[in-house]
């Protein structure tokens, strides 16, 4: 390429220029306005909860594999009739695990399915995948900046900068499968700040 | 969604940029002689110069009246998370980048805000590390690496957008955080994402159009040279990001980069010495081939990224007038290289923090041997020091040609544990491969009581001239000025400082909003000597802090919240 000169010249700030300020810069249309791939729509009430990686990836999880307070682990949302995966957007990714029910608080009861609770894998930080547990506190926590949720009491913060909850997804258990009850409860991921 | 909210949702896309007010005078635009040359009243690049110095030769704020400093503005930016990026000036024009990818246009006199640039940024996107490292100028534009991986082109005069150009998918998890390097007409940047599996690389865009002049990998292709010391198909997902702006050798025509960690973490995923992770690369501005490269330390196990661009000093040694690059190296040791066309030739290396990784170091290579119960590995746990965070991170020393001194922002005596387990690379999502150990793998040496410091070496003697110790851990970028002062903020009680910078000692300090991990800057408005830095605590500061909340007790709170803080002396 051609170097450039020293020979650049200077320009007064015309009005002109000064109403273009501030112009449009380019054109991004809101995805509000737009119908969604399939693939992309955070997990719909009634669709199955498969393994989200590791050998059984794609597999329907079976509930009876999870045990209490374990590790939470990745999971997808799919569509029961086409066997379509919701994994269009990392904003579908599941955390999944057993808890003591009895202990969860009244208000998020309702959100389990027989003890297994599934939240959003997507911090509401700076959108990490939430993928450490820790065992003391019966937490999840993120690697990206430490924040922890606490997922006896809906995904509260415990600890770090997130700002929110991780948003909970509640299950059903019909015939020994895993389906959602219902869409989120919360917002998934990080917020714009401005 | 009622229309009300539509049209406002509409508009809210549209418009990525907005004007408040208009300078009054004509803008000096950015040349190749003057990035070469820049005058001493202005910034106009990341550390001042391409040699990467960080260093002011102005001297109307010195020891003698440093005590009067005092603040002549200050601008909350809106954000929080960590505000890193220096205030690039140029003649009265300030320009300051944030977390989440806003600019801001400031009368540098004033503080007025000129115009601002939003970036509206991905729903579905991660940010490690939310920030940005700042902007660069040329012509009459200014350029922007952002955190999805764009590089953005705004006219410098309005902040009206002019091109964007992809630099890679952030949904692969490449993202960018540093501020380009222009040279030659030519923008170039690197990129993060060592923890994400990507394959890293440096790439150069024409100033004018956008275009793509030349994309240089971190790692080697399979039968090109250096790609036997990554088995299999581990290069194509080794990470070896770029994420801090490189120095400039106009002479040699070479551009010098750091590079970081392999991925995953764990060097037993990938055995081999995994060129070019942790080294220092040296590509030519023209052309972006790699001329030569030194690996600073092989099969990095540690997360030791040595992004930090080494210095362009010449120094003596022996008798020796040497053309070199000093780097303060994340691995806790101190190098000191030799320049040239053809190589990158190793002159020596010595702890600058407590290190007990390296047994040695070749005499003539420089290549170190290890500890080998000090490597984690998948499966083993492994203790070290100093931390993944080590000796010093990215925040960038200085250098006084006057004085001959370097100044180090380091870190001491926080060591990390490690422990490796298996990780199945999908694209976008962690590729680490890291264990959990206990309290969070993170302590400080028993015995010891403090963390942060700030050194000072002599290049040409290779010792240390004076050390300034903190209780706190330190994220402090620093600049070098004529006055003989040296400045810095970094600990996490909220304070900017200026020390003497041929002692030491603290000369005056200002408590601030936040925890100053920007970087400071100097520059002059008719004739008056001005100081510049953003505060605004975040990411890795953040983070290193809450570890040591978990394993002393401690309760430190720093408020987040970014703002640009302008100093100068009383009229």
């Amino acid at each position: 390429m051609e170097k450039m000169k020293d020979t650049f010249k200077t320009k007064e700030i015309s009005r002109r220029t000064a109403l273009k300020l501030g112009a449009v810069t380019s054109v991004w249309i809101p995805s509000e306005l737009l119908a969604q791939p399939p693939n992309r729509l955070r997990p719909q009430p009634g669709d199955q909860l498969i393994y989200g990686d590791g050998d059984f990836s794609g597999d329907l999880i079976d509930p009876t594999s999870i045990k209490l307070n374990q590790q939470p682990f990745p999971a997808l949302a799919r569509e029961p009739g086409s066997l379509l995966t919701r994994d269009g957007s990392r904003l579908n990714r599941l955390m999944i695990t057993r808890i003591n029910q009895e202990k969860l608080l009244e208000r998020h009861q309702k959100n389990a399915a027989e003890g297994i609770v599934a939240f959003s894998a997507i911090c509401t930080h700076t959108g990490c995948d939430v993928t450490n547990w820790n065992t003391e506190k019966l937490a999840m926590a993120c690697p990206c900046h430490e924040s922890m949720f606490d997922i006896y009491n809906g995904g509260t913060v415990i600890g770090g900068p997130a700002p929110r909850p991780l948003a909970m997804l509640p299950l059903n258990m019909k015939d020994g499968i895993l389906t959602v009850a219902a869409p989120f409860r919360g917002r998934v991921g990080f917020t714009q700040q401005f | 969604m009622n229309k009300f909210k539509l049209i406002t949702l509409v508009l809210g896309y549209l418009f990525h940029s907005f004007s408040v007010a208009q300078s009054d005078k004509p803008y000096n635009p950015v040349t190749d002689a003057r990035l070469l040359n820049p005058e001493p009243e202005n910034w106009l690049m990341y550390r001042g110069t391409y040699d990467s110095h960080g260093f002011s030769t102005l001297d109307q704020i010195n020891t003698d009246n440093v005590a009067d400093l005092e603040m002549v503005w200050s601008f909350s930016t809106g954000l929080r998370e960590g505000h890193q990026a220096p205030p690039i000036v140029n003649d009265g024009m300030m320009y300051v980048s944030t977390p989440q990818n806003h600019v801001l246009a400031i009368d540098a006199q004033s503080g007025n805000l000129l115009w601002r640039y939003i970036r509206y940024l991905p729903d579905d996107l991660q940010q490690f590390h939310p920030t940005n490292r700042g902007v660069a100028l040329y012509g009459e534009r200014l350029y922007l690496a952002t955190v999805d991986a764009v590089l953005v082109c705004l006219d410098a005069v309005t902040g009206e957008t002019l091109w964007e150009v992809t630099v890679e998918d952030y949904y692969d998890g490449y993202y960018m955080t540093m501020a380009p390097l222009i040279a030659e007409g030519k923008v170039m940047v690197g990129v993060s994402g060592g923890e994400l599996g990507i394959r890293g690389f440096v790439a150069a865009f024409d100033s004018e159009t956008g275009s793509q002049a030349w994309k240089t990998y971190t790692i080697p292709a399979p039968g090109e040279p250096g790609s036997e010391s990554w088995p299999g198909d581990s290069w194509e997902t080794g990470g070896v990001p770029v994420w801090i702006t490189g120095s400039y050798d106009h002479e040699l025509g070479l551009s010098y980069w750091g590079t970081g960690n392999g991925g995953p973490w764990m060097g037993d995923t990938r055995p081999g010495d995994n060129l070019y992770a942790t080294s220092v690369i040296a590509l030519d501005v023209e052309t972006g081939e790699l001329a030569n490269h030194h690996q600073y330390h092989w099969n990095d196990s540690w997360d030791w990224d040595e992004v930090a661009a080494p210095l362009l000093i010449d120094y003596a040694r022996d008798g020796q007038n040497i053309k070199g690059l000093i780097h303060a190296g994340r691995n806790g040791y101190l190098w000191f290289l030799e320049r040239s066309q053809k190589s990158i030739g190793f002159v020596e290396a010595k702890p600058y923090v407590y290190q007990d990784v390296f047994t040695s170091i070749d005499e003539s290579t420089g290549r170190p041997e290890y500890d080998m119960s000090k490597k984690p590995g998948t499966g083993f746990e492994a203790s070290f020091c100093p931390s993944l965070w080590g000796g010093k991170d990215w925040p960038p020393v200085a250098f006084d040609p006057t004085s001959r001194l370097l100044f180090i922002p380091a870190n001491d005596n926080v060591c990390s544990t490690m422990v490796g387990e298996e990780v199945q690379y999908n694209p976008g999502q962690a590729f680490m491969g890291r264990g959990q150990s206990e309290n969070g793998g993170f302590f400080i040496r028993p015995g010891t009581s403090h963390i942060g410091e700030l050194q000072a070496w002599n290049v040409d003697t290779g010792q240390q001239a004076w050390k300034t110790t903190f209780k706190s851990h330190n994220w402090g970028p620093v600049l070098a000025t004529a006055g003989n002062l040296v400045f810095m903020g970094g600990t996490n009680d909220r304070y900017f400082r200026a020390f003497n910078s041929k002692t030491g000692d603290l000369l005056w300090e200002q408590p601030t909003n936040s925890g100053v991990i920007g970087v400071p800057v100097s520059f002059s408005i008719d004739g008056k000597q001005h100081i510049a830095v953003q505060s605004g605590w975040g990411v890795d500061a953040e983070r290193e802090q809450n570890l040591i909340n978990m394993t002393s007790g401690s309760n430190t709170y720093v408020p987040q919240g970014g703002a640009i803080w302008v100093f100068a002396l009383p009229d």
